[in-house]
């Protein structure tokens, strides 16, 4: 509830604020919204599962943006940005896809 | 294994370092209870979801296949990690719940994780918005990367070029264009000029200027034809630009290169009008110079007077030659050029 009750805190921050995204940040704020996407779909599914725990939450939840901004940054120095960004993309939307199949399953036993 | 550790003695607990838990990354004293309790009530919690869900849908068996690669991988993490400060939280706050691997905190209590999950998710929302409302902003640029943007500034600086040589290149013709309808305008001029001194000299066009009068009077004797032609000829010698010829009627016929004079009777025709005496000729000159020429000794004053004549030349100032030769109309030569 409070998670839920946070999110919609954070929306309408968003909105309210408008803030201008630092051009230092411009590549990663998308691949890290998706990261984090995934994680918060994986404790959902977690927590329907009945096995959800906020510290792995949390570490998840951070790795998984690190990890993403990580692998972005390098692709960057390497000069693969583009293609490793959607790599990163693509695996974390098929993570996504398998999450939601599952929360689907729970939430409409098909 | 947790049972016999009551949560009030929790914090005050000596210390003695299970080799389970402070071998894992070296973290001493009460987490490693946390840590043993976690890993103990786990794995049944974990294990009922996954039978059920392979069984659930067979067919989506690469979906599965990839849930379960996940989970693993979740599950993995999940047991070596549980611990650190949130474990104690747990403790201080109660006696955990009946299912103890949920870590959920008693209702009504925020617990720290909590707290940073709430964070987390906030972030989460407000990045999304932001990022969706930079996106649909200005999608152009500002979420371009660097390749594109290095493509795009190379595309703008070869178009900033090719429409800086075109600038440079419509001032010349400006340049051009204004020099040419100058000296264009400088050339209508001087043809104008050139025109109307043609004009004059041709006869075409009327002209004024210093000049002279000179009246031929027969007296007792006639004005021949070839008298007048000596005096229009010692007239051009001394500079005349144009003349005219009247007779004792009036009329006027301009003299030009192809002028004749024949006699006629007691007259002269001139250009094919028939003049009679007395004879005035107009002419634009140096009148100084034309007077002396037609004074000298044996010239045409003392011829007229030979023949019982008289010459008056009159020096009036401005003189006006408005007799017109007809425009000759070319039929053969054509313009050089």
């Amino acid at each position: 509830m409070i998670p839920v009750i946070a999110l919609i805190a954070g929306v309408v921050l968003g909105v309210i604020l408008d803030p201008t995204v630092p051009v230092a940040l411009q590549p990663y704020l998308p691949i890290a919204v998706v990261a984090a996407l995934d994680a918060v779909f994986g404790g959902v599914r977690a927590k329907l599962d009945g096995k959800f725990d906020d510290k792995q939450f949390v570490v998840s939840f951070i790795s998984n943006v690190l990890v993403a901004g990580l692998i972005v940054w390098l692709g960057d120095q390497l000069g693969v940005g583009g293609q490793l960004s959607t790599g990163v993309v693509v695996v974390l939307g098929v993570r996504i896809f398998g999450n939601v199949a599952a929360i689907r399953r729970h939430l409409f036993r098909a | 294994m947790t049972e016999p550790h009551r949560p009030g003695d929790e914090p005050t607990r000596p210390v003695p370092a299970t080799p389970e838990g402070g071998g894992d990354d070296g973290t001493p004293g009460a987490e490693d209870e946390t840590t043993w309790r976690d890993g103990i009530a786990q794995p049944p919690a974990a294990a009922p979801p996954a039978a059920p869900e392979d069984e659930d849908a067979p067919d989506d068996a690469a979906d599965d296949a990839a849930d379960d690669a996940a989970e693993d991988a979740d599950a993995a993490e999940e047991e070596p990690t549980a611990e650190d400060e949130e474990a104690t939280t747990r403790l201080t706050v109660g006696p955990p719940e009946p299912p103890p691997a949920r870590g959920k905190t008693r209702p009504g209590k925020v617990s720290a994780t909590g707290v940073v999950i709430a964070v987390l998710v906030g972030l989460l929302g407000f990045a999304l918005v932001v990022q969706v409302r930079g996106t649909s902003t200005d999608a152009t640029l500002a979420s371009a990367r660097q390749d594109d943007l290095v493509r795009i500034l190379s595309d703008l600086d070869s178009n900033e070029d090719r429409l800086r040589k075109e600038i440079s290149d419509l001032d010349k013709l400006k340049r051009d264009l204004t020099a040419g309808s100058e000296s264009q305008e400088a050339a209508k001029q001087a043809a104008e000029k050139r025109a109307d001194e043609l004009g004059i000299l041709a006869g075409t066009l009327p002209a004024k200027g210093t000049g002279l009068v000179v009246h031929f009077n027969p007296g007792s004797g006639t004005i021949r034809g070839a008298q007048l032609l000596d005096a229009v000829e010692e007239l051009r010698n001394s500079g005349a630009e144009a003349m005219q010829i009247s007779g004792s009627d009036g009329h006027k016929v301009r003299i030009i290169v192809s002028t004749y004079f024949v006699d006629d009777g007691n007259g002269v025709r001139v250009d094919g009008a028939r003049l009679t005496g007395p004879y005035t000729i107009t002419v634009i000159g140096d009148a100084g110079t034309m007077k002396t020429a037609l004074n000298i000794p044996g010239g045409v004053v003392a011829t007229v007077g030979g023949d019982g004549g008289n010459v008056i030349v009159e020096e009036p100032g401005t003189v006006t030659v408005d007799a017109m030769a007809a425009t000759p109309a070319l039929q053969y030569a054509q313009p050089v050029s």
